[in-house]
């Protein structure tokens, strides 16, 4: 007999297909064997641990972007949808979307910045469902907290817990 | 100060069914809209209203410092607090309130007999031998106190249902090893080792025996004497008492030997600049003014497993560990790690291929509270070759109510991952 409920309106908004896809199938995942700029993002009480890498060429722009290690869905889900928001992007650009998503998911959740109008979050908007689960939100920004110490070249690894 | 619990544990002795759920204030909510079941017992256990009343009670009227003044408050709070150790004491069997002391918990315990009983004698070419199974509070002293002497920390393996095997365990011990520290039951595994049989074994070769009790002493009987183990470490938040209240019990010969932990008030007799005295045990291990309300609340948690009986309380987790278990592995796609023949209180899993922090999140969401991750035993991890685990752990206010809405909520998951 299945007594299980069926998952609520919250849950569901957490667990998207894009989300779940992104946690099954991450896009970009591996080893960056030529990378320039590479950080590590490690949430000791989850387990989460993700190496991050990128490498920058010619105007600052970031070529290719790749991680890999383990974690929770929404942790991979978050790492696989960044790796595949910043290739293209200007560091700078790549930085404005980090500030944005912080936004998204911490700040008034607008996910906006004003004065940047190239940052559209479209499908990372998917990710707003942490908003409601408080004990997740360190796995959403672990992959873009990483970023941020990789561009900065800080070489000790990140932790959002 | 008689703080013995006067609420009423309904029990149908007939069939000896604990039902005490209700003595349990905070087991009587809601959590996102469902009635909370609590299975994460194993990291702290919830209180019941007799030891939030004890502890409320010494705090409104019996408040002062303890072993000092002649005024009436302080001497009520040092019989409040005295009169749990004894009760201590004669929860454990142990031959004198000498022998109880007063600690942070189960890891200041340990770490007090690594740094005062083990630390002055060790030395390049002494070992210390743990198993595979340890929580992080039974290794990481024991690699503190192995990098500050030269001492080699030796490893006893478990077997793929998460046994420690006698025999394995027995051949690393020789004249050379200077405590063997080991659980009695694991707390990532619920896997309940052969301690006395390991002590016995330990002690025909002189060896002295550590037994980390912070998940045996809620979930079982234990009897000091009988075990003979030289020294006992526990928790007060893991049965049913407050946190930073714990207990070590040591064989009084050994203590007597034992130089003190900590230096500071209380744990003196006669302080000088040539030269101080210390003071007679158990209070020469207890330096500084102790955790008077967290002992109180300790021996109000003793009076209500006393109340309800250990035998019977082991019993009845006993039945609804063998439910869980069975429940569980027939849960499609389930992996249960810590399949030992003896257990008690926790089953570990995974769940297809869910991280087990979504699952805890989904089955927060049904009030459902479980421990995932690494539960301070990542070496455990590493052997299963699991980031962590879903932990689900009983406490004798579990019922199988509990564990059919854990299936439930299970069968939840799977559809948001199917």
């Amino acid at each position: 007999m299945d007594r299980s409920a069926q998952p609520n309106d919250e849950l569901r908004d957490l667990y998207r297909e894009l989300i779940l896809d992104h946690a099954r199938s991450p896009r970009h995942f591996g080893k960056l064997a030529d990378s320039s700029h590479e950080a590590e993002g490690i949430n000791p009480l989850c387990g989460d641990k993700l190496k991050l890498y990128f490498r920058v060429g010619d105007g600052d722009i970031i070529e290719d972007a790749k991680f890999e290690g383990s974690g929770c869905a929404i942790s991979v889900a978050s790492a696989s949808l960044l790796t595949d928001t910043v290739i293209g992007l200007t560091t700078s650009q790549a930085m404005d979307y980090f500030t944005a998503v912080n936004n998204l998911l911490t700040g008034d959740g607008s996910g906006t910045a004003a004065d940047r109008p190239h940052v559209n979050l479209s499908k990372l908007r998917a990710l707003q469902g942490v908003r409601e689960f408080p004990s997740r939100v360190k796995c959403a920004t672990l992959a873009w907290h990483g970023m941020n110490s990789a561009m900065r070249n800080q070489k000790i690894p990140v932790s959002t817990e | 100060m008689n703080q013995k619990s006067n609420n009423v544990i309904s029990s149908t002795q007939a069939a000896d069914v604990i039902d005490c759920r209700a003595d349990f204030p905070a087991l009587d909510q809601k959590i996102n809209d469902h009635p909370l079941v609590y299975l994460d017992s194993a990291a702290s256990s919830q209180q019941p209203a007799s030891v939030i009343d004890a502890v409320r009670a010494y705090q409104r009227h019996d408040h002062a410092n303890v072993h000092r003044g002649v005024h009436t408050l302080s001497h009520r709070a040092t019989e409040a607090f005295e009169g749990a150790r004894d009760k201590v004491q004669a929860f454990i069997n142990a031959s004198s309130r000498n022998e109880i002391i007063f600690t942070r918990g189960t890891t200041e315990s340990i770490n007090l007999v690594s740094q005062s009983f083990c630390r002055p004698f060790l030395k390049p070419g002494k070992k210390i031998v743990i198993t595979h199974l340890e929580h992080h509070s039974n290794i990481v002293p024991w690699q503190l106190l192995c990098e500050q002497t030269g001492a080699e920390l030796l490893v006893a393996p478990i077997d793929d249902k998460g046994q420690v095997q006698s025999d394995e365990l027995i051949a690393l011990l020789d004249e050379s090893v200077q405590l063997l520290a080991i659980a009695h039951v694991s707390n990532a595994l619920g896997s309940v080792l052969p301690v006395k049989k390991l002590i016995d074994a330990a002690h025909s070769m002189d060896i002295p025996v550590l037994v980390d009790g912070a998940q045996a002493v809620p979930h079982l009987p234990v009897d000091v004497l009988d075990l003979d183990c030289d020294f006992y470490a526990f928790s007060g938040h893991k049965m049913f008492g407050p946190t930073g209240i714990g207990v070590l019990y040591a064989k009084e010969a050994l203590l007597e030997n034992m130089p003190p932990y900590q230096g500071g008030g209380d744990m003196i007799l006669e302080v000088r600049f040539d030269g101080t005295t210390f003071n007679e045990l158990p209070y020469k291990f207890e330096a500084g003014t102790p955790n008077i309300s967290g002992a109180v609340g300790l021996g109000a948690a003793v009076d209500y497993l006393t109340t309800i009986g250990m035998a019977r309380v082991a019993e009845h987790e006993h039945k609804t560990l063998l439910y869980m278990a069975s429940r569980l592995a027939d849960v499609e796609d389930i992996r249960l790690i810590g399949t030992a023949d003896e257990k008690a209180s926790v089953q570990s899993f995974m769940l297809g291929d869910i991280h087990p922090h979504d699952l805890g999140t989904i089955l927060d969401h049904q009030g459902i509270a479980i421990r995932t991750g690494h539960h301070c035993a990542m070496p455990v991890m590493d052997f299963y070759g699991v980031p962590g685990t879903a932990r689900a752990s009983l406490a004798v206010y579990n019922t199988t109510d509990d564990i059919d809405r854990l299936i439930d909520s299970l069968q939840t998951a799977r559809k948001i991952f199917g």
